[in-house]
């Protein structure tokens, strides 16, 4: 019944825009084709076609599934995309190398819809390369017919009590940044001394066996299927497993934890930079952002879409992190000059039995 | 037209996705991040920490190529037998498994051995104890074995298929046993098939990573993914080739060691 609802005002909305488009006669960018190379499955299809029907424009859409293979691609073909979605440390890094054009405000005039705490980030000041898209947290995602108190911390991962329980996340940020962050420190620290105990605290609990998953795909579907009492999550996986079982509840530990950003952006050597400009402007107005949080089901950084989420929407911390939680968390900067220091840990924490 | 000219767009594809790519990883694999030459990325991956990784990957590797070998070289032995009427709609169903892609027939097998998974709710309908599967030694075992075994069965069914009959029916005429017919005749003559098999076994076996990955949640942790970290985690090129220069040299050289078992290449096989 819901789906049949969301087509029918789809289609509404379709004509409503199409009517409009065609009164205008306005399509400055006819004929251009855009390439726009997204996660996969994190954009409703259905906005695709809008576009083009509304613009003229052909869109030629590409997938990833980690920030790194993006940056590879890119890295071999510069040029051959128009709009890509890094995350906010991969923007910071690709910003250092020069790889992104600087973005020209005056069209995209939609950034104004933007929630003010996610406007002009640390990682690119003053929005001058990126516009967010989707946000989110990292947390712990637990089963209550298994846990039978209230997880605040991130403390319950390294308990003896959900031995063998207990899934991470198959990441290197994300695992040593909460190993950090559990003990106090800074998920971005380049300090050696505080990396080596976030090592030992890890690597610890493998060798006491709490661990019984690595994943990060698989994480959602495992935990609705009751297959442990603890997971390492990014919110929108938390969003989709509690969509479908009951049992199951987000935190953001009160130590404090990751918010993250994945950003729109033109790399450098677009040939179609305006259109590009357009087509991100397009993607922060409200009905769009509304039908792109509807399909996917991720936090939307537009205003107008946040103050449009029901009761119980707005009051689950996982799509709507409140205040509290934004202050206690931090974005993730980029470390790559300092990956060798990561990457014995992270080689450490992988190979520990 | 000379003939060896047939075989240059062959060729062509050698040089451009085998040789080349090569090349590059032995470049990589000898230099730094800055270009410069050195061996450092060798000494690091000489840790026991990260041979330690290589020698689980060979065990896992070896011990999956016994167990086809102690399962399929009897399979296709039976398959092979002159009175057998259907062998060829049996081979059939050994190749059956493989049309489909190996990651779905992994992603099965996962929600098979799940701690709630299919033969655990079997289990607990019929009354007896769960059993803890999935993200076990074991169950990576049987998902490898699963994966690989029609590579074993297939060569050596090929070989034994093509044995002289009357050279079996010879040595039972001269008074052999029929167990001795089996070690004293068959078994020698089969050799090509098996040394065609265990490579084709091994060599894909000890590289696996998403087969280990997927049975093992992700707790057992060999070259294959460390090698993926390297690369895309780390974005150390230099690093990562460096393990896969290793593991090209060690399957080289156990290639080269089957060949003394099969010097003559009458197996049939890739080499």
């Amino acid at each position: 019944m819901k789906k049949i609802a969301i087509v029918l005002v789809v289609a509404l909305m379709l004509s409503a825009i199409a009517a409009v488009s065609f009164a205008e006669g306005d399509k400055p960018f006819a004929g251009t084709t855009l390439t726009v190379y997204n996660w996969y499955d994190y954009i409703d299809p259905a906005v695709l076609t809008m576009f083009e029907e509304q613009t003229g424009m052909r869109i030629e859409y590409a997938n990833f599934t980690q920030n790194e293979d993006m940056y590879a691609r890119l890295e071999a073909g510069a040029g051959s995309y128009d709009v890509i979605f890094p995350s906010e440390y991969m923007i910071e890094r690709l910003i250092k190398e020069d790889r992104l054009e600087e973005l020209n405000l005056d069209n995209i005039p939609n950034l104004a819809n933007v929630l003010d705490n996610l406007r002009d980030p640390s990682y690119d000041p003053g929005n001058a390369h990126s516009v967010p898209y989707m946000w989110g947290t990292l947390g712990i995602l637990y089963n209550t017919d298994l846990v039978d108190e209230e997880i605040t911390s991130w403390q319950s991962l390294f308990d003896d009590k959900y031995a063998g329980s207990i899934f991470m996340m198959n990441s290197l940020r994300d695992t040593i940044g909460l190993g950090l962050k559990a003990l106090g420190y800074s998920m971005n620290t380049r300090n050696e001394a505080e990396l080596a105990e976030a090592g030992k605290l890890l690597v610890d609990q493998k060798t006491r066996h709490l661990v019984s998953g690595n994943f990060v795909d698989e994480t959602k579907d495992k935990m609705v299927a009751g297959e442990a009492a603890l997971a390492v999550i990014y919110s929108g996986d938390a969003l989709y497993a509690m969509e479908k079982a009951d049992n199951l509840a987000y935190v953001v530990p009160v130590e404090g934890s990751n918010i993250w950003v994945d950003g729109m952006c033109i790399p450098k050597g677009s040939k179609n930079k305006e259109a590009a400009e357009y087509f991100i402007n397009f993607m922060c107005d409200p009905e769009i952002a509304q039908m792109n949080m509807d399909y996917i089901y991720y936090s939307s950084p537009i205003k107008q879409v946040v103050e449009n989420l029901d009761e119980e929407q707005a009051a689950n911390g996982a799509l709507n992190p409140p205040q509290d939680v934004i202050a206690r968390c931090e974005y993730y900067n980029d470390i790559s000059d300092a990956m060798d220091l990561y990457e014995n840990i992270w080689m450490e924490i992988r190979m520990a039995r | 037209m000379k003939r060896s000219w047939y075989a240059s767009p062959y060729a062509l594809w050698m040089v451009l996705f085998t040789a080349v790519p090569l090349l590059f990883v032995c470049y990589y694999a000898f230099t730094d991040a800055s270009g410069a030459f050195t061996v450092g990325n060798f000494t690091k991956i000489a840790q026991p920490m990260y041979l330690l990784v290589l020698w689980d990957s060979v065990r896992l590797a070896f011990l999956c190529t016994v167990l086809c070998l102690l399962i399929g070289y009897p399979t296709a032995y039976f398959l092979s037998g002159r009175d057998l009427n259907h062998a060829q709609s049996l081979v059939v169903l050994i190749l059956v498994p493989m049309w489909m892609n190996f990651l779905l027939r992994t992603y099965a097998m996962m929600t098979l051995f799940e701690d709630n998974g299919v033969i655990n709710s079997l289990l607990e309908a019929v009354g007896l104890p769960r059993l803890h599967m999935i993200g076990t030694e074991g169950a990576v075992l049987t998902g490898m074995v699963y994966n690989f075994l029609p590579f074993m069965v297939l060569p050596i069914y090929t070989v034994l298929k093509k044995m002289d009959y009357s050279i079996i029916e010879a040595a039972e005429d001269l008074g052999c046993s029929p167990l001795r017919v089996v070690t004293r005749v068959v078994l020698p003559m089969s050799v090509p098939g098996v040394v065609s098999g265990v490579t084709m076994v091994f060599m894909p076996a000890v590289t696996t990573f998403a087969i280990s990955r997927l049975l093992s949640s992700g707790m057992i942790y060999l070259v294959g993914d460390m090698i993926e970290d390297y690369f895309i985690s780390m974005n150390n090129r230099n690093v990562g080739s460096s393990i896969s220069l290793v593991m090209l040299v060690l399957i080289i050289l156990s290639i080269g060691l089957l060949r003394k078992v099969d010097p003559d290449n009458s197996g049939g096989g890739l080499w």
